[in-house]
């Protein structure tokens, strides 16, 4: 569904994203792992048109993504790292919003709120001020905002950060749901053992570059196992692969 | 261009803006506070009021019939509120700025002034003190002295006992001066017919009376020239667009503000990965601006229609150009706060300081008339100027259709400058 080919990203002299290449099937979670700066985001920001890529391509079904205003962009669902959310208006209001943006209007509009709230476990608080949420709800309800307009493809940047053990939970099934219903989705996070928990496949990307993909068994045999043969964590095969030092 | 996506932003801004309270308390309740406070204290609606009057000191150290007569004259004048102390309580009050000016008359000044009236002596002083900074105060009282000093002496010298006895002193003493033969003719003359004219027969009233004197040649007919006959100045026509103004630039302020806040918050990421155009998007904040900008402007006339009487004297179409020209100008200005500024603190600090400048200078405030004659010139390129000028034309002037054009095409080709900044300015990329 998607296919990144050759991405290439520099602002001024530091080379951010470098000859990048990936796919993300139908029905897989593909982990995208890094340390601070890796390259990570500006990945996901250049798969979203946030960010021009210098060089490379970016396929969605095979072909090209263009500009601003291609229809295929309809095919891709974000949920950025930070809330993103209108703290002033109602859960229903911002989805509204989100969906007009999609040009969804009317009652397929209203159906595509209303199914969006069910998943995420919001739909009785709708008409409630997103100010009045707890941050767990937040995250919900931003992952409501990416799925609106029902894309095939949904760049998910650290959604859990901040969220208590419930709400993740919540999230981590919503995110085997939407597996289930066969969308593309590509996770970036800094927590290990969500990967390990939902990841098809894991890619690490460190100074711009990918220095890994594949599966979490693939993964572990690129790391020697311990004494007793057992196998070793994901953060002990990150960590060799990108090393000790701090990144700041 | 997508419809559907420019109306929900312009709805979900409209829907953000009207739901914070701050905001709205900003953009209707203050600019109505202000402007009725401002309207009410230059001129009102028209309505006769008394004038403030400005506080003099007056010292007669002379208590001649001539000074008494000035000091009367100056206690009915309405312009002034007069006390009479001491020469020292007159410079202590003028230091600490209790009496704007105080005006010594020194002891002897009757004689002197009426001997040098008739060209006979040396002028008497009259000293003048005042506070530096009420140098126009000053300058108003220095003429109304004139003109009651003028009336008093020459009223004692044609009319009073003691100028009766200058004249005669006069005459006396006229073959010692060194006038030329001929200018002393004509003097003997002149105080020769005075002293006739003392010895006058009562009237047929039997009134001996000779007031009269020196006095200004003319009487001034004021007549404030407005929008139409009969029609009053109405000074909350002017301070209501003047603050009208003032508060909408501070809402554009508040909503470019609001995109700094929006990419902080991520929201401009969620934005830019939907599958809509840079000039929807640009579209969609200049068009909620806008509406938000008119509606603050028409809500303060509305007010002051209601409640201060202030009326579309000139053209209605004009006024709604100068209006919508007006807010299509501060939209644009919002947006450019949001292409330049960095963060949201420190381009509001800016940007506000950019727009009290503004609005001062456009005379929002005050009058341009009172600015130095560079300045004046100076401030045809502030966009508030034309702003005030063309909404003042359109409402207490009373001027047709015709004076909101010059006013409209400025203020669109404010909004065309500020627009091309922001879009050369904006930052697209989102890391």
């Amino acid at each position: 569904m998607l296919e990144i080919r050759n991405l290439r990203k520099t602002f001024g002299q530091l080379v951010a994203v470098d000859d990048v290449s990936f796919t993300v099937g139908r029905g897989e979670l593909v982990g995208l792992l890094g340390p601070n700066g890796a390259g990570k985001t500006t990945t996901v920001s250049m798969i979203t048109g946030l960010v021009l890529p210098d060089r490379g391509d970016i396929l969605i079904h095979g072909a090209p993504l263009g500009g601003d205003t291609d229809p295929k962009k309809r095919q891709i669902g974000l949920v950025p790292q930070d809330l993103a959310l209108y703290d002033e208006l109602s859960a229903y209001a911002n989805l509204r919003f989100f969906g007009s943006l999609y040009n969804l209007t009317g009652k397929a509009l209203d159906e595509a709120i209303r199914s969006s709230l069910q998943l995420v476990g919001l739909a009785d608080r709708e008409r409630d001020a997103v100010r009045t949420f707890s941050g767990g709800m937040k995250r919900r309800l931003k992952l409501a905002a990416g799925l609106l307009h029902n894309p095939d493809i949904l760049l998910l940047d650290e959604p859990t950060v901040g969220v208590d053990p419930q709400s993740r939970n919540a999230i981590f099934d919503n995110l085997e749901e939407l597996k289930s219903r066969g969308k593309a989705l590509l996770y970036t996070t800094h927590y290990m053992e969500e990967a390990e928990r939902l990841a098809d496949r894991i890619i690490v990307i460190d100074h711009g570059r990918v220095v890994a993909n594949d599966t979490l068994s693939g993964m572990q045999r690129l790391v020697p196992a311990g004494v007793a043969g057992e196998r070793v964590s994901l953060e002990a095969v990150f960590l060799s692969l990108t090393g000790r030092s701090l990144r700041d | 261009m997508a419809p559907t996506q420019i109306l929900a932003m312009i709805r979900k801004d409209l829907q953000v803006h009207y739901s914070d309270r701050r905001a709205v308390i900003m953009s209707f309740v203050a600019p109505i506070a202000i402007a009725s406070f401002l309207g009410a204290i230059t001129g009102g609606r028209g309505t006769p009021s008394e004038p403030a009057k400005i506080p003099v000191a007056m010292v007669d150290q002379d208590g001649s019939a001539v000074t008494k007569a000035i000091l009367s004259a100056v206690q009915d004048d309405k312009s002034l509120q007069v006390t009479v102390p001491t020469a020292d309580e007159a410079r202590d009050s003028v230091k600490r700025g209790d009496v704007a000016v105080a005006v010594i008359i020194p002891a002897g000044f009757g004689e002197a002034s009426g001997l040098a009236f008739f060209g006979g002596g040396d002028k008497p002083d009259i000293s003048i003190l005042y506070d530096p900074s009420h140098r126009a105060e000053m300058g108003l009282v220095r003429g109304l002295m004139t003109q009651h000093v003028m009336e008093a002496v020459s009223r004692e010298m044609f009319g009073g006992a003691s100028g009766r006895q200058i004249a005669e002193q006069t005459i006396r003493n006229l073959d010692k001066s060194g006038m030329p033969d001929a200018q002393r003719a004509l003097l003997r003359n002149l105080l020769m017919s005075v002293q006739k004219f003392y010895a006058e027969a009562p009237d047929a009233n039997g009134s001996t009376d000779r007031r009269g004197g020196i006095t200004l040649p003319y009487a001034v007919k004021e007549e404030a020239v407005t929008g139409r006959d009969n029609v009053p100045y109405n000074g909350y026509a002017h301070s209501f667009a003047g603050m009208g103004i003032q508060f909408l630039l501070f809402a554009m302020i508040d909503m470019g503000v609001g995109i700094l806040l929006e990419r902080q918050r991520g929201l401009w990421k969620r934005l830019r990965s939907a599958p809509i155009s840079r000039a929807s998007l640009l579209l969609g904040k200049a068009l909620s601006s806008s509406i938000i900008a008119l509606i603050i402007l028409v809500a303060a006339f509305m007010f002051a229609g209601i409640v201060f009487g202030v009326r579309i004297q000139g053209s209605v179409p004009g006024f709604l150009a100068v209006c919508i020209s007006s807010s299509l100008m501060a939209a644009a200005f919002g947006l450019l706060v949001a292409s330049i500024g960095q963060t949201p603190g420190g381009s509001r600090g800016v940007a506000s300081l950019a727009v009290l400048l503004m609005v001062m200078l456009g005379g929002a405030w005050m009058p341009t008339f009172i600015f130095p004659a560079w300045l004046q010139r100076l401030t045809v390129v502030m966009p508030t100027r034309w702003a005030v000028d063309g909404l003042d034309a359109m409402t207490w002037r009373g001027l047709n259709g015709s004076a909101a054009v010059l006013p409209t095409i400025m203020l669109i080709g404010f909004a065309l400058i500020f627009g091309t900044l922001a879009l050369m300015r904006f930052r697209w990329e989102e890391a």
